[in-house]
């Protein structure tokens, strides 16, 4: 994994870490930074494939203006991951095309 | 849902904001700041309270000199609410965010501080996973002590470019070549502001020894180049370019793009009140007072939102802002002496912009695209071709591109193609930006969770 | 045709000058080329108000003319015409003007609303109107509409109803417009039209001083007609009334049917809409609508709650008095005509194969349009009440 990142984090013994998910597989990561960062860090390349044609992005700006960063965090579609402080036991996932709404049980018919 | 009523609302964490909030507190104005972010320092001073001595040691003494006003500012008394996003703004002074869910906040004053972002750089394959803009990377540096795992190239031009470079080589970061689109006529340009230059020579020589030890480095530096383009299917896989006269392919996986930054002006634009374009600069301005006032609203702007000055400049643009507040709200009656000391060291910290807009002015090429397959739109996939058959059709300015298809109406509402949609209207039409115009920015400013306003 | 100040020209038959570019003059405009005349549009370009911008995009009969039956049948007339309007502008310009018309709901949120619904649709019907509909509860209405709010108690269905994308509509029609050789000058203000008896042409002046002549003149100025209409001896009392609108980001399909407040467009954003407030001329958009709008959409349908606005706008609906259009040809200035009406999406097709024929002059005044005549607002004995 370390080779085929954009990025790395040099490791700190003195850094605590928090343990997330992405698309189910588990990733360490230094606590307090970005979901985005983290992703980047983990070898992410592919945070999700755009609306109109289903390319794949990946963050650009890092500041909240691109919105090329979106991802679905805990269940919520579509967050600026660039935006949101990872948390201990984050579940990501890419974000595929469109938000879906999500209908309770027994809505859709 | 919050009605608090405070004499100043901040609008931004970044050095404007700040030192307006301290400045505005130290007179016994009531503030409140509000900032997206959840850490304070805005974009240049990112993550400064956070960040362990040795990466401060890398990204220099410009961003360690930010610890002392964050210092200030946490002993200001500022109400200070991070994580809130401004979703509107109205010329008496209400403020509408959402932290959670929805809040109203109301200002005597405003005071919008909302910064820079990095100018688009619409070239064939920039919308691929490997090409970030260069203040991104300086943003992971900052925020995450992130750096790129292989061989980076660096693309483009502006002192931030050549910060980073030098940033990377203090870290050991492998650097595969900086590929420079400062074009010799560049020089010729600047020339006329070498006077403010040399002014401004602190921050000249300061430049001066990052290209110096950029030199020393052994790494690759291509100079003068041009027709920058991306290759790659599923993410970038090379950079090509032409480099006196010869066309240049530099394999790599991620490659940082920079042309410069230019105000974040969505918040401003949102009030209706007037822009102009800055033709120096290439992009649009808030018309202002020499205080920031807008008009003869509540609202005032500070620091890069109000036209590209440095993070230093910005400060003193903040106090500034906060001295006429105070005097406007009948707080400061003699504010004379601070004003003419701080007058001057804005004096100081803005003569050198001049020679760098100059100098660093990017190339039509990237911020015009002369490709049509080149996407524009980077939110709705829409191309440079598409917009050029839009003014075909009778498109007179950005507004009317939403009626001919979906260009500006995705999440980012305008942010990253705005300023090349502007320009390649003006060009197509062969007029001044200033006649084609801006998008109408109108609140929400920021997309809202329609569940956030319900209790 | 543009002449000096002063200059007389002697022009062909059916040379036309439609005053307006937005959903009605476009309209006319294409339908009278259509038909053979010789038509130039003048538009005010893009700082007028353009209302046709803020259409919130329904193609609908049901509700309508609870108050005059002649509206009822124009607007299923409308209807009926509209596929054949969206095939020739799709086949003449590839544009598509994105018409559906699976049906379409009414929604209630109190049973005292859903009951009066019942009464006004049936009353509608008892005066000729034979518009279809079904009224149904909730658990009906879910059935449709999944995932539909416990906020709604109750609604009405007509098979009739559908939406169509407003913008694309206008651009459809300036394209077929371009097609047919119509010029449309832009940054026309026009502020005076003169009829000269003798030779029976109109000038139209603009505030600059540029004249258009035509022997036929169509006023589709939207609420510009206010002032314009009495110069050719009409009344056109038309006032703003602002309908502010929600846009959602994309999101994948999720509603089959368009309802009265909220409908999800082919690109997959979500309208909501819209309010009715009396604030003048002020095109611009407030917070507490903007809240308001969001909570009432997030009653309706619940899973809208994490749906992200991404836009607002405002726009100034042109209304009559009693909501109803104005066509009217000029007695005293015979060959100019007044158009206005604030449904130029759901209208459109009528807009165009009947109003461009007979404000051409080839066809007879169609029967219904003896209700929309303007002096119908001077009657002392009559109030008024436009519906919103």
């Amino acid at each position: 994994m370390a080779t085929d990142t954009f990025f790395s984090i040099p490791k700190s013994t003195a850094a605590r870490t928090v343990t997330i998910t992405f698309e189910g597989e588990p990733l360490s990561v230094p606590a307090g930074i970005s979901v985005a960062a983290a992703l980047l860090a983990g070898g992410v390349k592919n945070f999700r494939s755009s609306v109109v044609g289903g390319r794949p992005r990946a963050p650009y700006c890092m500041m909240g203006v691109c919105f090329e960063c979106l991802v679905e965090i805990d269940g919520i579609p579509a967050r600026q991951s660039c935006l949101i402080p990872v948390r201990e036991g984050m579940a990501i996932r890419r974000q595929i095309g469109a938000v879906e709404l999500q209908f309770g049980a027994g809505e859709k018919a | 849902m919050s009605g608090d009523v405070t004499d100043l609302v901040v609008i931004g964490a970044g050095p404007a904001g700040l030192a307006a909030a301290c400045e505005a507190r130290a007179l016994g104005l009531s503030v409140i700041l509000l900032d997206e972010q959840t850490t304070i320092g805005g974009q240049i001073y990112r993550n400064i309270e956070a960040a362990p001595p040795d990466r401060r040691e890398i990204l220099g003494e410009d961003y360690a000199a930010g610890q002392k006003l964050a210092a200030e500012f946490r002993e200001s008394g500022t109400d200070y609410r991070g994580g809130t996003s401004v979703w509107n703004v109205t010329t008496d002074g209400t403020v509408d965010y959402v932290g959670g869910h929805t809040a109203t906040v109301t200002g005597r004053c405003v005071l919008m501080a909302s910064g820079a972002m990095e100018r688009p750089f619409p070239i064939k394959g920039w919308t691929l996973p490997g090409a970030m803009g260069a203040g991104a990377a300086q943003i992971l540096l900052k925020g995450a002590g992130a750096m790129p795992s292989g061989p980076v190239v660096l693309a483009g031009c502006g002192p931030l470019l050549y910060l980073l470079a030098w940033q990377y080589l203090r870290a050991g970061a492998e650097i595969g070549a900086v590929v420079d689109t400062t074009d010799a006529a560049g020089y010729v340009r600047a020339l006329p502001h070498a006077l403010g230059a040399l002014m401004g020579w602190r921050d000249l020589s300061k430049g001066l020894k990052l290209l110096a030890a950029l030199k020393r480095s052994g790494v690759p530096v291509y100079s003068g180049a041009s027709a920058l383009a991306i290759e790659g299917e599923a993410a970038v896989e090379a950079l090509t370019f032409k480099h006196r006269g010869k066309p240049v392919r530099l394999s790599a996986s991620l490659v940082l793009l920079h042309q410069g930054v230019v105000p974040n002006t969505q918040l401003s634009l949102s009030t209706g009140l007037e822009h102009h374009w800055n033709s120096a600069q290439l992009c649009w301005q808030p018309v202002t007072d020499e205080w920031g006032r807008m008009g003869d609203s509540a609202l005032y702007v500070a620091g890069d939102s109000r036209g590209i000055v440095g993070a230093l400049a910005s400060a003193t643009q903040g106090r500034l802002a906060a001295l006429s507040i105070a005097k406007q709200l009948g707080a400061a009656a003699d504010i004379a002496q601070r004003a003419t000391e701080l007058k001057r060291q804005l004096a100081g910290r803005t003569h050198i912009r001049p020679f760098l807009d100059a100098l660093y002015r990017p190339l039509t090429e990237h911020r015009v695209p002369s490709r049509d397959d080149v996407t524009v739109c980077r939110c709705e996939e829409v191309t440079a071709g598409q917009i050029r058959s839009y003014v075909e059709l009778g498109c007179l300015g950005p507004n009317q591109t939403k009626t001919f298809g979906r260009c500006g109406m995705g999440p980012c509402q305008g942010r990253f193609c705005g300023l090349t949609v502007t320009e390649l209207i003006a060009e197509g039409r062969g007029v001044d930006p200033e006649e084609v115009g801006h998008y109408r920015v109108r609140p929400p400013i920021k997309p809202v969770l329609l569940g956030d306003f319900v209790d | 045709m543009e002449t000096n100040k002063g200059e007389n020209t002697r022009m062909s038959k059916r040379q036309m000058t439609v005053v307006g570019g937005g959903l009605l003059g476009a309209a006319i405009a294409y339908g009278a080329a259509r038909a053979g005349t010789s038509v130039h549009i003048l538009d005010q370009g893009d700082s007028a108000l353009r209302a046709s911008r803020g259409n919130f995009g329904l193609v609908w009969v049901h509700g309508k003319g609870a108050t005059m039956p002649d509206y009822v049948q124009w607007t299923k007339e409308g209807l009926r015409l509209w596929p054949e309007l969206q095939n020739e502008l799709m086949e003449l310009t590839g544009v598509d003007a994105g018409l559906q018309q699976p049906g379409g709901f009414w929604l209630g949120f109190d049973e005292k609303d859903v009951e009066a619904r019942a009464v006004a649709l049936d009353k509608i019907n008892q005066d000729g109107g034979d518009v279809p509909f079904q009224m149904m509860d909730r658990a009906e209405l879910r059935q449709y509409l999944p995932g539909l709010g416990d906020a709604v108690v109750g609604g009405s269905f007509c098979s009739l109803d559908g939406q169509a994308n407003p913008l694309m509509l206008l651009r459809a029609l300036h394209a077929a417009l371009k097609a047919k050789g119509v010029d449309i000058i832009s940054g026309v203000d026009i502020a005076k039209v003169e009829y000269d008896a003798g030779t029976g042409m109109f000038d139209a002046v603009a505030k600059d001083g540029r004249r258009w002549k035509s022997d036929r003149l169509v006023l589709a100025a939207g609420l510009g007609n206010a002032a314009l209409a009495p110069q050719v001896g009409l009344l056109a009392p038309v006032k703003p009334t602002r309908g502010q609108v929600l846009i959602t980001e994309r999101l994948k399909p999720f509603l089959d049917y368009p309802t009265n407040k909220c409908r999800q467009t082919k690109e997959g954003t979500v309208q909501l809409g819209s309010t009715a407030e009396d604030v003048g001329y002020d095109d611009g958009t407030s917070a507490d609508k903007i809240e308001w709008l969001a909570r009432r959409a997030v009653e309706t349908f619940p899973v809208l709650g994490q749906a992200r606005l991404v836009r607002a706008w405002g726009a100034l609906r042109p209304l009559t008095p009693d909501g109803y259009p104005i066509y009217q040809e000029s007695q005293t200035c015979p060959g100019a005509f007044v158009v206005s009406s604030h449904s130029g999406v759901t209208l459109a097709a009528s807009h165009c194969y009947v109003l461009g024929p007979w404000t051409s002059g080839l066809t007879q005044t169609p029967q219904e349009f003896k209700s929309f005549r303007g002096e119908r607002f001077l009657d002392p004995n009559a109030s008024f009440s436009n519906g919103y």
